[in-house]
């Protein structure tokens, strides 16, 4: 039971990460039904600029938790800021533009950011200070879950639920879900399209660098290429979930994370990653929109 | 567009050509091919150091047979498909031997090139057995140690120094990482005293972890050995200390990098590691890396001292031989043994280098201490 | 003064951007912590300068398209030349004549990244099939080259089958491939498919990756032997020119192909299906059978490509097989034009070629290889060189 448990909890805090990206693609999607390829390179700059807030914070000597706060605050702010900045320079440009030519302006933005962050910073993997303190009543369970694991899932739990209310009862959430169904309809009724793209472009970045400050702290190294990778296990996640849906992305993130753990704990983590897309492969045959996303009937 | 951009293209690389024939008739080509860019540059570029280094001596005694050394540089990033291009320029810009390639994989594609064209092939670091042990290539020399020997060390280390009996393996599905699990896994079931109780690959890059953790705990082994390199290594490492493993972790010469330690922190305390045995105590060392102080301001880089050594060796049996032919050359590098920073080698009929080979390491206080056996 | 004033400001919010990462690099070893404030300078003085250029390009291309708007659809001049063939047929002869000579003047080197740029144009040509005609959005192109290239190694080494047999065998097969993988996927739209893609070339590397019976793992395959001439062993140099040869041949089968395809029945049917499945279903075109046509097809290029890729470079790892190279060859096909041959062989040797010949800036290459990408995408969205639509135009005939 212990080791279920152990795995059950690993695949959560894999889960949470992965949806905490996954909302930065659903959003995206959702609004202007583009693949951000640069979204994992955002996650990473998010990282990477946490890297340089604790270094400075921790020479200025300050205390952990308030670099920990300081290297979130900062460091979720600064992505945002590049999110709005690519989205602005890689994607405002190509509104009308065929289909597929944003999309390949996100690969080479996300190629342009890796290799700004390998040229500007370095090349090797760098150490992460471990921002998130041993807390000491998680020491009786410490071999089931670590204190990091636990602020991972409490942190994802509390941004989705500020992340719902947000959309449900401001005003720009409204607007926001009014341009996801019909962008033209949106604009006729007055919403400020544009103003809405940045938003969620801004949102999506800094919910990406929280996952990137988390994760980093807990794992504990961090190098310019670990974007990608978690880029792609995101994406898959909020395909899973139904793009385009909130819910979606975070079920879509468990349901990965879980899937990845077990297949890893009771069969073998060789095939950990083909167990994950012959997942998505399953779900999608028999529910092509995914575990949440709703079918539109095509209208002629 | 594409007409003019060719055309342009045609005129420099022609330019370029007729510049680089001219060179070609006064000077012998030393080759030195490997990863001098990319993720992987670390590993290639303290080569080009030594390789200059040691020709600069040469050089500066007035060249070999007559002529200056000039070092010719092919940069593969350890791509197999880059290192056909970069052999197949070695061959025809006239490459009289070749110190490389970095990584095994780059040297097994490039090697029928080479062979073919028959130029000697010394590599600092490509440590795959079938390099040499298939008999395939006669024409490829290396002044390491293969992963073989590695694996039978570490499978003996935990055998009969710590005493173990249950072995959890976890490698990184790389050509090195599964190639050293797979060998210690053979080892230590031809030994017997011991058993594997997890044979597992992990994917590079991955988020954490965690579940592959768990299971070795599940598993109930009590030795940890892991094939791959630092960045992997030191995350198992964390997530297993965090999880309050405290069992020994066993790893390869991938993992013996300072970076481990920087990277791992507190968590790399107590973890040992097999890497080239530790030959620091002989002058010619000192002598290299005082060299490479002088002439680049810092310590050299990882294989650099097999890197200098293959170079002297290759240099040696083209002055011996009195000749740039292949079969002199070779035959030089079999019988005579040459002072080099690793000590004093030849080479064996398969190619590997006499009297290089491994020990085992350990962190303490945060730095790799050779063990005595 | 306004323009100068807003490129001010685009200036300080690049230099705000790029501070931490630009300007600080914090050792958390050492504890020590660089401040290099001359990179602010270079970031501050370079974005004022470019927002210049930027809002000048951004302009000329709003009137283009204005223009655009209000009348025909623009040709411009490079379409016009290919597409006529009283200019076009001197510069094609001559193109195919400096083809010819490539490899007598050049060193083998070159003449060996020549042969990699023209495997992609192959692939890329077969990816425009399933991607520019049928507009079938696929991420996970580069199995069915493993496939290919698999097919010739493993093939070769258990049975020894020689290059010639096997080449129609791992077109084959991967046509088989693109089957079994269409029959499930193809009901998905648009991005589900370029996921499921995705997942599905991920899935065949991580297989060749792990199952070390069947593949030999990522240690590859080594001494895989070149293709023969007539039972004669070549050397290196030869057999470069030999597959060099040998692939200006495929390259022109291939365009000859994808052009007959393009104008045919079945072409006509991809067309009208990427523009509107709907009314396509309504005018009786079978949309299942259309699409695996579309899939096998362009799976069977990359079969091809695969097997003479592992025939050049004589050993094959999985590395070779990742999304990346995926992404290479469907930034080939969007860049050079959706559905345009030119624009896509235009574009296979740009995205090959020009990092081969950055090497000067070696470090920057993939950088600028990047920004390359976003700006020609920015501006040119619709490719180097867009496709022309084909125009029936009905006349009477006249008695």
């Amino acid at each position: 039971m212990d080791y279920f448990l152990e795995l059950f909890f690993g695949g959560l805090t894999r889960g949470s990460i992965y949806a905490l990206i996954a909302l930065g693609y659903t959003m995206v999607y959702g609004i202007i039904e583009l693949i951000n390829f640069a979204h994992g390179e955002i996650y990473m700059i998010g990282a990477f600029t946490a890297l340089i807030v604790a270094g400075v914070c921790s020479l200025l000597g300050l205390n952990l938790i308030s670099i920990l706060i300081l290297a979130i605050i900062i460091s979720m702010f600064y992505s945002a800021a590049y999110g709005y900045t690519v989205e602005k320079i890689a994607y405002k440009p190509l509104r009308n533009a065929p289909r597929l030519s944003p999309l390949i302006s996100a690969i080479g933005m996300s190629i342009f950011l890796q290799n700004y962050v390998l040229l500007a910073q370095t090349s090797d993997f760098v150490p992460f200070p471990s921002l998130i303190p041993e807390f000491e009543f998680m020491e009786p369970v410490a071999h089931i879950m670590g204190s990091s694991e636990l602020v991972i899932i409490v942190v994802t739990a509390i941004a989705m639920v500020i992340l719902s209310l947000f959309i449900k009862f401001t005003k720009i959430g409204k607007a926001m879900r009014a341009t996801a169904q019909d962008r033209k309809m949106a604009l006729l009724c007055g919403v400020n399209v544009d103003r809405v793209i940045s938003v969620t472009f801004i949102i999506g970045s800094a919910l990406a660098a929280l996952g990137g400050v988390l994760i980093a702290s807990h794992i504990g190294q961090i190098n310019f290429y670990i974007g990608f990778i978690a880029g792609i296990k995101a994406f898959t996640a909020a395909v899973l979930g139904g793009i385009g849906s909130i819910p979606g992305a975070v079920l879509g993130g468990l349901v990965l994370g879980w899937t990845e753990s077990f297949a890893t704990g009771y069969v073998s983590s060789d095939y950990e990653d083909v167990f994950a897309f012959c997942l998505l492969v399953i779900i999608l045959i028999f529910r092509p929109a995914g575990i949440l996303g709703r079918t539109n009937t095509q209208k002629v | 567009m594409g007409k003019l951009w060719k055309v342009l293209s045609l005129v420099c690389v022609s330019v370029f050509l007729s510049v680089s024939m001219l060179w070609a008739a006064e000077t012998l080509k030393f080759g030195v091919a490997g990863a001098h860019s990319g993720d992987l540059a670390s590993y290639g570029l303290p080569s080009v150091n030594a390789a200059e280094l040691v020709v600069q001596k040469y050089n500066a005694k007035g060249g070999l047979l007559g002529k200056q050394i000039e070092v010719i540089k092919g940069d593969d990033q350890c791509k197999p498909e880059l290192a056909t291009n970069v052999a197949t320029k070695m061959v025809s810009d006239g490459a009289v031997v070749v110190l490389g390639h970095i990584c095994s994989g780059a040297t097994k594609a490039a090697l029928p090139i080479y062979k073919e064209a028959k130029i000697v092939v010394m590599s600092p670091s490509a440590t795959n057995p079938p390099l040499t042990q298939s008999g395939d290539y006669p024409n490829f020399f290396r002044t390491i140690a293969s992963d073989d020997a590695q694996g039978k060390l570490a499978a003996e280390f935990i055998i009969e120094n710590l005493k173990l009996k249950k072995v959890a393996i976890i490698h990184d599905k790389g050509d090195y990482g599964k190639g050293y699990a797979t060998y210690v896994k053979q080892f230590i079931e031809e030994m017997g005293g011991a058993k594997v109780v997890l044979f597992e690959g992990v994917t590079p890059g991955a988020v954490d972890y965690s579940a592959v953790v768990q299971k070795v705990k599940q598993s109930g082994a009590e030795v940890v050995v892991f094939g791959g390199y630092h960045p992997e290594a030191s995350k198992i490492v964390t997530t297993m200390r965090k999880k309050r493993m405290k069992i020994p972790f066993v790893s390869d010469d991938g993992v013996k990098d300072d970076t481990f330690i920087k990277v791992a922190g507190k968590y790399a305390e107590g973890v040992y590691a097999t890497g080239p045995k530790d030959v620091s105590a002989n002058p010619l060392y000192k002598q290299a890396e005082e060299e490479h102080r002088k002439a680049y301001g810092t310590a050299p880089g990882v294989f650099f001292f097999n890197a200098y050594a293959a170079a002297q060796c290759m240099l040696n049996a083209i002055e011996k031989a009195g000749s740039t032919k292949y079969e002199d050359i070779v035959k030089v590098l079999r019988t005579e043994y040459v002072e080099t920073p690793l000590g004093k080698i030849r080479f064996d009929e398969k190619g590997d280098a006499e009297g290089v080979g491994f020990s085992v390491y350990q962190v303490q206080n945060g730095k790799f201490v050779e063990l005595s056996k | 003064m306004r323009k100068i004033i807003k490129s001010l400001q685009v200036s300080f919010w690049f230099m705000f951007l790029t501070f931490p990462i630009m300007v600080i690099r914090v050792d958390t070893i050492e504890k020590t912590v660089q401040w290099r404030w001359l990179n602010l300078l270079y970031v501050g003085l370079a974005s004022f300068f470019l927002s210049f250029i930027w809002r000048f390009l951004i302009k000329k291309k709003e009137e283009g398209s204005k223009k655009e708007e209000s009348g025909e659809q623009t040709i411009t001049i490079v379409q016009k030349i290919i597409s006529t063939p009283k200019y076009n047929r001197p510069i094609y002869s001559f193109i195919f004549l400096f083809m010819l000579a490539f490899p007598w003047i050049v060193s083998t080197y070159q003449t060996n990244i020549m042969i990699s740029a023209l495997i992609y144009v192959m692939l890329g040509l077969g990816l425009n099939i399933v991607v520019g005609i049928a507009g079938l959005l696929d991420l996970g192109y580069v199995a069915f080259y493993a496939v290919g290239a698999y097919a010739y190694a493993l093939l070769n080494y258990h049975y020894h089958l020689g290059f010639w047999t096997v080449l129609p065998i791992g077109g084959l097969l991967a046509a088989i491939f693109g089957i079994l993988l269409g029959i499930p996927v193809l009901r998905l739209r648009g991005d589900y498919l370029a996921i499921v893609t995705l997942g599905f070339g991920e899935i065949i590397r991580l297989i060749l990756e792990n199952w070390n019976e069947f593949s030999f793992g990522p240690s590859g395959i080594a001494n895989i032997p070149r293709p023969g001439f007539f039972g004669m062993k070549l050397g290196v140099e030869e057999a470069t020119i030999y597959i060099y040869y040998l692939m200006i041949l495929m390259t022109i089968i291939t365009i000859f192909v994808v052009n007959r395809l393009q104008n045919s029945r079945l072409g006509r049917a991809w067309l009208a299906l990427r523009e509107d499945e709907v009314a396509c279903e309504a005018m009786g075109i079978d949309r299942m059978k259309t699409k695996l046509a579309a899939f096998a097809l362009g799976a069977t290029w990359a079969g091809f490509a695969g097997v003479i890729f592992a025939a050049k470079t004589t050993f094959i790892n999985p590395a070779s097989f990742t999304f990346l190279e995926s992404a290479i060859i469907l930034s080939i096909v969007v860049l050079g034009g959706m559905g345009s041959i030119v624009g896509v062989i235009l574009a296979a040797f740009l995205m090959i070629l020009l990092p081969e010949y950055l090497r000067a800036f070696s470090e920057y290459r993939m950088l600028l290889f990047g920004a390359a990408m976003v700006l020609v995408m920015v501006f040119r969205p619709q490719g180097l060189i867009p496709s022309v639509r084909r125009k029936y135009v009905y006349e009477l005939k006249e008695r």
